[in-house]
C-alpha cells in the first residue's frame, strides 16, 4: 500500500460573478507517493481551477484538502506559503522567472526562503538540479538569455530545489515546440522514475498524458474517470 | 536568513529600475535639504531678531516704581469694619528712584544658584546739549565688565573700546543716532544737563548702535560713578539691578519671589517682551509647515514609483507568493525599497542641508540696524536633522505602506491564469 500525499475530499467551487456558476462539483480523489498523474480534459472543464486549489493558491472553495496527512482548512496566507515553500513545486505555462536575477539565484531563492541549507548547500544543490535537467552550463546567465524551452527547464529545476512533495504542473508544455515539449516530458518521466517524484499535470495535449501513469479526466466540473 | 532574502530582492528590484528610485531619492534629498535649510534659516534670523531684544535685556529687572501706596491711612481706621473706602486723586509721596540698600541686594543675589549675575544699573534722564539746543536723552550708568559679560555690551559699540568707560574718568559711549545730531566724534567732548540742571562735560569714547532707531537717538552709557556724579548723589545710588538667570523660563518665578522678599518691583522677560516669543513661534511654524509640505510631496513621489514598480513586476510578485513567499514578505520587500529611497534620500538631503546653509551662512548681510551681524544667520541646531531624518523616515514609510500592502494582497493566481 503506497502512502497517500495529496488527498482532495468534496471539493466544491463556484464563480459568483456576475451569476453563481459551479465550476469544481464535489470531487474527491487522491494522490499516491511517486505517481506521475496527468489532468487532462477540455477547455473550461475545471481543471486548472482544481490545480490551484490544491496548490493552495486558491483558498475559495468547499470541501477539504489533506496534503501529507494535514489538512489546509483554516490555515492562514502565511502558513500556506510555507506549505508551497516546502512541499509543492510548480511549473507553469510560463516559465515566470525573475529577470533580475541569474539562472543560478532563481533557482535558488526557494531554497533560501525555506532557509534549510546554508546558502552554500543550497547553491550546490541548485547546481545538482540544473544538472539533472542539462543546463548547469547556463547558470549565471539571465533568464532572458535563454532559449523558451531551457527557460522551462530552468523553472522545473527551480520548482525541485526543496525537493518537493509533489509538483504540480498548468500546461508545461503549453507554449513549447514539440522538441521542447518532448524533453519535458522526458525530465518528468525520468524524475518520476529515477527519483520516485510525485508528479500532478493539467494538460489538454492528450499523446502528454497517454504516456503518463494515470490519468484524469475531467468534464463539466466534475471526474469522469481516473 | 529570511531578512537577508528578502533585502536581496529588494536590492535586485530597486537596481532594475534605479532610474525612478533616483528621481524619487532625488525627491526625497531636495526636501529634506530644504526643510533643513528652511528651519535653519529662519530659526537663525529668528535668534537674531529675538537676541536683538531679548540678549539685552534682563531676565529679571528689579526696580523702584513711583506709584501712589496700596495702603492708604484710613485703612488703619476702617481695617475691622465692613467699610469700603473710595478715594480718588491720590498722588504718590516724594520718593526716590534708588533702590534701598542695593549692596546687600547685590550681594545677597550673587549667592543665588540659580542667578548667573548682575548688572547694576543708574537711569538718568539727561539734556544733551548742542549748540543752543537741547535734546532729551537717558544715560545709563553701567558696569561695562558686568554689562558686558551678561548683555554682550561689546557687540553694539561700533566704534572705540567699551572698557575705556571705565579707564577714562567722566567718559561716555553715545548712541549713535544722538551722536549724528551733535555731530559728535570719538575723542570730542559733550556738554550733558542733568534734569536737576547739573551740567557736565563727558569725553566721547564710542558708539553705540543697538539696531533699534528709537534707542539709539536717545539712549547713551557711562560708568555707574559718572552718572551718580551727573545726578549728584551718592555712591550707593542705583536705580536698577539687572539679573540674568541661568534658566530664562524661570524668570516669571524668580520675579515674584523677589519682588516679595526685596519689596520692590520685579518685571520678568516674558511679561516684559511677550510679542517677541508670539513672533518667533509663529516663524517657526510656518517653516514647519512649508518643510512637512515638501516632504509630504516626495511622499507622493515614492508612492508613485513603488505603485509603478508593482504593476510591473506584479508577475514576480506572483511567482513569489507561488513559490512560497507570504504577503507578509512581499510587503516587507516593498516596504525596505520605500525605506532605502528614504534612507538614502534623506542623508543625502541632511548632507545637502548642511551644505546650502553653510552657504546661506557665508552670504554677506549687511545692515545699518544690525552691526554685529555680516552674513545672513543660520542656526545650525542638531534638532532640525534629526527631525528632518524622522520624517523623511515616516513619510517613506507611509508612501511605502499602501503600495506594499497592494503587492502584498495579490492574489497569484489571476495573475498566474492570466498568461
Amino acid at each position: 500500500m503506497s502512502q497517500i500525499i495529496l488527498e482532495a475530499q468534496g471539493i466544491s467551487k463556484s464563480f459568483h460573478d456576475p451569476v453563481t456558476i459551479p465550476v469544481l462539483k464535489n470531487i474527491s480523489f487522491s494522490l499516491n507517493k511517486g505517481e506521475f498523474v496527468s489532468v487532462i480534459g477540455k477547455s473550461g472543464c475545471g481543471k486548472s481551477t482544481l490545480l490551484y486549489i490544491l496548490s493552495t493558491m486558491d483558498t475559495d472553495y468547499e470541501g477539504n484538502l489533506i496534503i501529507d496527512d494535514v489538512s489546509m482548512q483554516g490555515k492562514d496566507e502565511g502558513e500556506l506559503a510555507i506549505v508551497r515553500n516546502e512541499k509543492i513545486g510548480f511549473v507553469f505555462q510560463f516559465h515566470y522567472l525573475l529577470n533580475e536575477f541569474s539562472v543560478l539565484e532563481n533557482v535558488m531563492l526557494p531554497g533560501q526562503k525555506l532557509g534549510k541549507y546554508s546558502p552554500k548547500e543550497i547553491q550546490e544543490r541548485a547546481y545538482q538540479k540544473l544538472k539533472i535537467l542539462g543546463i548547469e552550463k547556463e547558470a549565471l546567465k539571465k533568464p532572458n538569455q535563454l532559449s523558451g524551452g531551457q527557460k522551462q527547464r530552468v523553472a522545473i529545476a527551480r520548482a525541485l530545489i526543496n525537493d518537493p512533495l509533489i509538483i504540480m504542473g498548468d500546461e508545461p508544455t503549453g507554449n513549447l515546440d514539440k522538441k521542447n515539449s518532448e524533453i519535458v516530458f522526458d525530465i518528468f518521466k525520468e524524475l518520476a522514475e529515477n527519483y520516485g517524484q510525485s508528479l500532478l499535470i493539467v494538460t489538454h495535449d492528450n499523446e502528454f498524458a497517454s504516456r503518463t501513469q494515470r490519468i484524469i479526466e475531467m468534464q463539466d466540473g466534475s471526474i469522469i474517470r481516473m | 536568513m529570511n531578512f537577508k532574502l528578502i533585502q536581496n530582492i529588494a536590492v535586485s528590484l530597486l537596481l532594475a529600475r534605479w532610474r525612478q528610485t533616483l528621481v524619487a531619492a532625488i525627491g526625497v534629498t531636495f526636501s529634506i535639504t530644504m526643510f533643513i535649510t528652511l528651519l535653519s534659516f529662519m530659526s537663525g534670523l529668528n535668534d537674531l531678531l529675538d537676541g536683538l531684544i531679548l540678549n539685552r535685556t534682563p531676565h529679571v529687572r528689579l526696580y523702584k516704581e513711583i506709584k501712589a501706596s496700596d495702603f492708604q491711612p484710613i485703612d488703619i481706621q476702617s481695617k475691622k469694619t465692613k467699610q469700603y473706602n473710595f478715594i480718588r486723586s491720590i498722588k504718590p509721596k516724594s520718593e526716590r528712584l534708588e533702590i534701598q540698600n542695593s549692596a546687600a541686594i547685590i550681594k545677597n543675589l550673587k549667592s543665588d544658584s540659580r542667578v548667573l549675575g548682575v548688572a547694576p544699573k543708574v537711569t538718568a534722564q539727561v539734556f544733551y546739549n548742542v549748540g543752543v539746543i537741547e535734546i532729551t536723552g537717558v544715560i545709563n550708568g553701567i558696569d561695562p565688565e558686568a554689562e558686558n559679560k551678561l548683555f554682550f555690551f561689546n557687540d553694539y559699540v561700533t566704534e572705540g573700546n567699551f572698557m575705556d568707560l571705565k579707564n577714562i574718568p567722566n567718559s561716555i559711549i553715545l548712541g549713535k543716532g544722538a551722536a549724528e545730531k551733535m555731530l559728535a566724534q570719538v575723542g570730542d567732548v559733550v556738554q550733558i544737563t542733568s534734569s536737576k540742571g547739573e551740567r557736565l562735560s563727558l569725553k566721547v569714547v564710542g558708539f553705540f548702535q543697538s539696531g533699534l532707531q528709537d534707542i539709539d537717538n536717545v539712549q547713551s552709557y557711562a560708568s555707574i560713578s559718572t552718572t551718580q556724579k551727573l545726578l549728584g548723589e551718592s555712591n550707593n545710588y542705583i536705580t536698577d539691578l539687572q539679573v540674568k538667570l541661568n534658566d530664562i523660563l524661570m524668570a516669571p518665578d524668580v520675579a515674584k519671589e523677589y519682588q516679595r522678599i526685596y519689596e520692590i518691583q520685579a518685571i520678568d522677560i516674558q511679561t516684559a517682551n511677550s510679542q517677541f516669543e508670539t513672533g518667533s513661534s509663529v516663524r517657526s511654524l510656518i517653516s514647519y509647515a512649508v518643510g512637512v509640505t515638501l516632504l509630504i510631496v516626495a511622499g507622493f513621489g515614492i508612492y508613485n514609483i513603488l505603485n509603478m514598480m508593482i504593476y510591473e513586476k506584479m508577475d514576480s510578485i506572483a511567482i513569489l507568493k507561488a513559490i512560497g513567499f507570504s504577503g507578509k514578505d512581499v510587503n516587507r520587500i516593498f516596504i525596505l525599497i520605500a525605506l532605502s529611497i528614504g534612507v538614502f534620500g534623506g542623508f543625502l538631503g541632511l548632507l545637502g542641508g548642511f551644505g546650502l546653509s553653510a552657504i546661506i551662512d557665508q552670504i554677506p548681510f549687511n545692515t545699518n540696524s544690525l552691526p554685529t551681524v555680516k552674513t545672513y544667520p543660520i542656526n545650525y541646531n542638531p534638532k532640525y536633522y534629526m527631525i528632518g531624518t524622522v520624517f523623511a523616515i515616516i513619510t517613506t514609510y507611509l508612501a511605502g505602506y499602501f503600495p506594499s500592502r497592494k503587492a502584498s494582497k495579490i492574489d497569484p493566481v489571476i495573475i498566474i491564469r492570466g498568461k
